[in-house]
């Protein structure tokens, strides 16, 4: 059974800052990032949709320590968001210092661009990531 | 099935740089471990081995292999379980089914890592891998982060202001220094205050360095056996009576639960099932508090306190010795050490021992415990359970 949509094709289009999803014909749930069945049903009438981008920050860490190869990217903040369509994603905040980021950001309203990650030895290539900016 | 016994036991010295290689330290912890049994090296039918980073910590491959055949087991089937920092867990589990089967009546499962020879940013790197690498990874995802998502988002979910938080997870780091501080197999056997933990470089906010385990290098290591050779051989046998296992998606699929993970409460309540006991039964746990914030979410879930508040039965003594429940009496991860592949190993030996009534020397005896449970996590996404008991 082939899989909707690989992780090729997600990263091609995050790489274009756009974000593509699955909707499950069975019971509705989006789901992102993609896998071979609804994560909600396990239902496999999946069809890719393109989402918004948008939602709210769930959650935040600025992180001070990296994995070898990274410690050029310190200090940055790793987030997990609520995409209006319902799934969370993990990404990066980056329009804001660091140093003043703090709780308060949890519930604020983003919108996401997107940014390479080259890869490292061990990565078996690059890796497009979602970035978030505050929409208001 | 058939009732398992847990005989001899081995375990090293945790500590950062370890003299010895990984096949070194498997073979002395396995051999204290089978001679302790009153048993030889050719009572051994097959090996259960843990250990997720060696192939990059020393180069070595199918690690397994290359022990049983140094320890002495010649020939044996020796087989290796990875699931992050649950594979000794996972590896016990196995042998478990395996000896209550009635497939093997004397297995050996032992777990090893060198965490430390890979330095900071490497291990970073490697641990980092039992996340999602396609999805996660590229935003920099790490194991500190991912306990510093789950920190921040436990403050939102439980409305609770951070620095009550941070005061809370302060006293788990405390409390298992202070445990650490009696166990002479501990990496970090020193007392620290909260203060000390406050005060400690942050890693990823809200999670400071005093928050979080160390990297560690060590072995453990025990027989199970058949309880027909168990009453035959050894004076002392605890058995395991309940065992559970779950796995999960990567952490942003787990939304509609977190910041309480399924996989765990799933994989409790198959081992609280088996073992026909409930939560209020256990005398002793060993839970994975790899991070401080880790404690909480994790003692939570496996019905000790209610959903929010285990911080303060932290701060109220209530895991300590003499109070609801005793957790982590070895010092926990945080201070007794994570040698990932050896980690479900050495709590299950802090268990029976406890069980036992081995810890009386070291004034750590939770007097006339009679059952414990075991909790460990791999990655964002492996739980395993073992209820043990006398
Ligand atoms: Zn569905």
């Amino acid at each position: 059974m082939e899989y909707k949509l690989p992780f090729k094709e997600y990263n091609k289009a995050l790489r274009k800052s756009r974000l593509l999803g699955l909707k499950c014909n069975t019971c509705g749930t989006i789901t992102c990032p993609p896998k071979m069945s609804c994560q909600e049903c396990s239902g496999l009438d999946l069809e890719i949709t393109e989402l918004s981008g948008q939602g709210s920050i769930v959650t935040f860490t600025t992180s001070f320590g990296a994995p070898q190869g990274r410690e050029n990217e310190l200090p940055y903040t790793v987030l997990l968001v609520k995409l209006d369509e319902g799934p969370w994603i993990m990404g990066n905040l980056i329009d804001m210092e660091t140093n003043k980021i703090n709780f308060d950001i949890i519930g604020r309203r983003v919108k996401m661009s997107s940014r390479v990650y080259p890869g490292d030895i061990y990565s078996g290539g690059s890796a497009s990531r979602p970035v978030f900016s505050f929409i208001d | 099935m058939r009732k398992v016994a847990v005989l001899g036991m081995g375990h090293s010295q945790f500590c950062f740089n370890a003299p010895k290689t990984q096949v070194e330290l498997l073979s002395e912890v396995s051999l204290d471990a089978i001679t302790s049994s009153n048993l030889t090296v050719k009572d051994v039918q097959a090996a259960f081995i843990g250990n997720a980073l060696g192939t990059i910590a020393e180069g070595q491959a199918t690690v397994q292999q290359f022990a049983v055949n140094d320890m002495g087991c010649h020939n044996i089937p020796a087989l290796r379980f990875e699931g992050a920092c649950a594979s000794g867990t996972i590896a016990v589990r196995d042998a478990y089914m395996w000896v209550a089967s009635g497939f093997y009546d004397v297995v050996l499962v032992a777990g090893v890592e060198k965490a430390t020879a890979l330095g900071t940013p490497l291990a970073t790197r490697c641990f980092s891998m039992a996340g999602d690498a396609k999805y996660e990874f590229p935003a920099g995802y790490t194991f500190p982060s991912a306990f510093a998502l789950l920190a921040h988002l436990y403050a939102s979910h439980y409305n609770m202001p951070l620095a009550k938080l941070k005061e809370q997870m302060a006293a788990v780091s405390v409390q298992s220094h202070h445990y650490a501080s009696k166990n002479p197999l501990a990496q970090l056997p020193f007392e620290i205050t909260a203060e000390d933990v406050l005060k400690s470089f942050m890693v990823s906010t809200p999670i400071q360095l005093h928050d979080c385990c160390p990297f560690t290098d060590g072995a453990a290591a025990v027989i199970l056996a058949s309880e027909e050779v168990a009453k035959k051989i050894y004076e002392k046998p605890c058995y395991i009576t309940g065992v559970g296992l779950a796995t999960s998606g990567q952490l942003s699929t787990q939304y509609k639960y977190l910041p309480r993970l399924r996989a765990r409460e799933i994989s409790v309540d198959q081992a609280y099932k088996m073992a026909g006991i409930t939560p209020q039964d256990v005398d002793v746990c060993e839970l994975h508090d790899c991070f401080s914030i880790a404690s909480l979410i994790a003692a939570e879930s496996l019905g000790f306190f209610d959903f929010g508040t285990a911080g303060e039965a932290w701060q109220k003594g209530e895991t300590k010795i003499g109070g609801k429940i005793p957790i982590n009496i070895s010092g926990g991860l945080k201070a007794k050490g994570h040698p990932i592949g050896a980690t479900g190993i050495s709590q299950l030996y802090h268990i029976c021992k406890q069980l036992r009534g081995e810890m009386v020397d070291l004034g750590v005896q939770v007097e006339g415990a009679k059952t414990g449970l075991v909790d460990t996590l791999g990655g964002d996404g492996c739980l395993c359970h073992l209820v043990v008991q006398r």
